[in-house]
């Protein structure tokens, strides 16, 4: 299905046996893997496995307590501010104020992060007629059907050429065929060299990706490309891989 | 700078977007000044009442007359005898009467001690009191009067089968006190609903992982919810000097900072409770249940604060619309500047302080 990144030269995120404690707790335990420039890497586990609070740590919201990890060349201990302009981020909940128009919402994510009055101008022509909005670019987001809403966060979100595209469950709630578009979205972004890093818990979206790893109970249990990780575990889907390195999982999602 | 522009931006967008937050804040002001303006003052006007004059004489007919000129009465029927009052109350209509005894002027004249009596319908015991001393005020006027220079030789008792209410208020006392009420609701409920929206729709989290720093974030909500409170505060002060005919004897720019610093004190008490909460609806019950209760009961203008025990007294102390209630009946009603008020001033500006250190520190705890 999904092809390898062109270039697996150059690494954008790299961990190191990054780990975040929370009192007793060791929420995220020692992962350890890198990821490649324009790369779809798929980041799967079952709930409370510890993928928000590493992706929190990879965003710069949160400080790690051990380990080490650089997200486009920049430090997560020190370098914050400059990963977070490198950065684009759209989360499981969805993203985008309802009670402003597609206009206002492109003008507002752009604004702040600093693109001129030229730049919002032509992004934000060349985004309405690559989603074909152009009858609803005046109408509120909330009254948007929620693949469309999706389509545009995801759009926002990289409407200012990150490095990287945190996506965190972006597909919830939506059709397969909808999704299907949504990933459309993901692959020209890929091939334009953004590096993806999608969780998600739909086992179809998860063929979509370059590479996948999976999580368990805090730490990284498998982690190479679809088909591989389907050999290895001599399954039939990514259904079967997801079911057998769960069922040992001993925290239970909340 | 361009990123803080379409930051107060969205933000004055959402304002003007939600009809129950543009109600809040201005529907509000509105309903609430004109309930405590008109509906709730308790100055009375029009009341009927009876006259019995045993005394037919001069002193008593000025007396009556006076009554008769003030707005607050209407003298329905001069009666004849104690029976006939009595009657009178019992129809149901009339509050008050004023009994006037026989050789009432002589009495003032020669023995310089006269009395009146006044009976009141003390079935509504305010009306009742508040009507009382109209009468009081009428016959001191007259009083006074007779004896324009130097101590009155004359003295007329008013004897009165009620005890004076000391603390006779109007619309000039209501205002400040619902002024305070207003900002105070209004600044922290905005504030912190606001915030909690946007924790509860996950556009927090976007705007975090943005190159805009939080506190910015947390500055930008609240200057939209700033100018706005300053216009409500002018809607305000104009709906009470025009329709409530509240004096205005201060410098209105003395005013418009004092106010200012009580809507910095608001926004900073919204932020806190932003901080401790992730649902809207919590917010509110909150932000409502801890400001109009307090704020009613211990800013001073619904119930006076000298009447409470020293425990109730004290904790009048740390509400900030107490300080301000104080201020702005000073600068309004007193014409007081800087000089007569700095203590208060210098109490809010410290509460305004420490509540902004306070929900900063909180705020940057949370994001960690």
């Amino acid at each position: 299905m999904a092809t390898g990144p062109s270039n697996m030269g150059e690494v954008v995120i790299k961990t190191d046996k990054l780990t975040k404690r929370f009192g007793d707790f060791i929420a995220t335990n020692e992962i350890t893997f890198d990821v490649y420039k324009g790369e779809i890497f798929g980041f799967l586990g079952a709930n409370g496995a510890g993928k928000t609070t590493a992706m929190r740590m990879l965003c710069g919201l949160s400080t790690p307590s051990s380990g080490s990890a650089t997200i486009a060349g920049f430090d997560v201990y020190k370098e914050t501010e400059s990963i977070k302009k490198n950065i684009g981020y759209m989360s499981q909940k969805f993203s985008l104020y309802e009670d402003l128009t597609v206009i206002e919402n492109i003008t507002f994510f752009g604004g702040i992060y600093g693109l001129s009055d030229k730049q919002l101008k032509e992004k934000t022509e060349q985004l309405i007629e690559q989603l074909g909005m152009k009858s609803e670019a005046k109408k509120l987001v909330g009254s948007l059907p929620l693949g469309w809403k999706q389509k545009l966060s995801f759009s926002v979100a990289i409407l200012h050429e990150p490095k990287i595209v945190f996506l965190d469950e972006p597909t919830g709630g939506v059709d397969p065929v909808t999704r299907r578009q949504f990933w459309d979205l993901i692959y020209d972004a890929s091939a334009r060299g953004i590096t993806i890093f999608v969780t998600t818990h739909y086992m179809d979206e998860a063929e979509y990706c370059n590479r996948l790893s999976m999580m368990v109970d805090g730490v990284i249990k498998a982690l190479d490309t679809p088909t591989n990780l389907k050999k290895q575990f001599s399954a039939d889907s990514m259904d079967q891989v997801f079911f057998e390195l769960a069922r040992g999982a001993k925290r239970k999602g909340d | 700078m361009k990123q803080f522009i379409s930051f107060v931006r969205k933000e004055f967008y959402h304002v003007f977007r939600d009809s129950k937050t543009l109600l809040m804040l201005f529907g509000l002001p509105i309903v609430l000044i004109t309930l405590f303006g008109f509906a709730l003052t308790n100055e009375i006007k029009n009341s009927k009442i009876v006259v019995c004059d045993y005394a037919k004489d001069d002193a008593s007919q000025r007396i009556i007359d006076k009554i008769q000129t003030t707005e607050n009465f209407q003298i329905e029927k001069a009666l004849m005898s104690h029976r006939q009052i009595e009657e009178a109350f019992k129809s149901g209509i009339i509050k008050l009467a004023v009994i006037f005894p026989a050789n009432f002027n002589n009495d003032l004249l020669h023995t310089n001690q006269a009395q009146v009596q006044v009976i009141a319908d003390a079935s509504d015991p305010n009306t009742a009191s508040t009507l009382t001393s109209y009468i009081n005020n009428i016959v001191q006027d007259y009083q006074n009067e007779i004896s324009p220079s130097g101590p009155a030789p004359y003295q007329i008792t008013t004897e009165t089968r009620m005890i004076y209410n000391p603390a006779l208020k109007g619309a000039t006392n209501f205002v400040p006190g619902v002024m305070a009420l207003i900002l105070m609701l209004v600044c922290v409920l905005m504030t912190s609903v606001s915030i909690v929206r946007e924790k509860e729709k996950g556009t927090m989290e976007v705007l975090l992982v943005s190159p805009f720093s939080p506190f910015l974030v947390i500055v930008t909500k609240a200057i939209p919810y700033f100018l706005l409170s300053l216009i409500n505060l002018t809607v305000i002060l104009l709906m009470s000097v025009f329709f409530l005919e509240m004096p205005f004897n201060g410098s209105v720019l003395l005013l418009y900072l004092e106010s200012s610093i009580l809507i910095i004190t608001c926004l900073a008490l919204g932020l806190l409770i932003s901080n401790s909460t992730d649902s809207q609806q919590s917010a509110m019950l909150i932000s409502l249940m801890g400001m109009l209760i307090p704020v009613m009961m211990f800013t001073g203008f619904l119930f006076p604060l000298e009447n409470m025990p020293m425990v109730l007294q004290w904790i009048a102390n740390i509400i900030p619309s107490k300080w301000y209630y104080i201020i702005v009946k000073s600068i309004m009603i007193k014409g007081l500047g800087i000089a007569s008020i700095w203590k208060e001033t210098l109490i809010l500006t410290g509460m305004a302080i420490f509540l902004l250190i306070v929900s900063f520190k909180r705020f940057k705890i949370r994001l960690a």
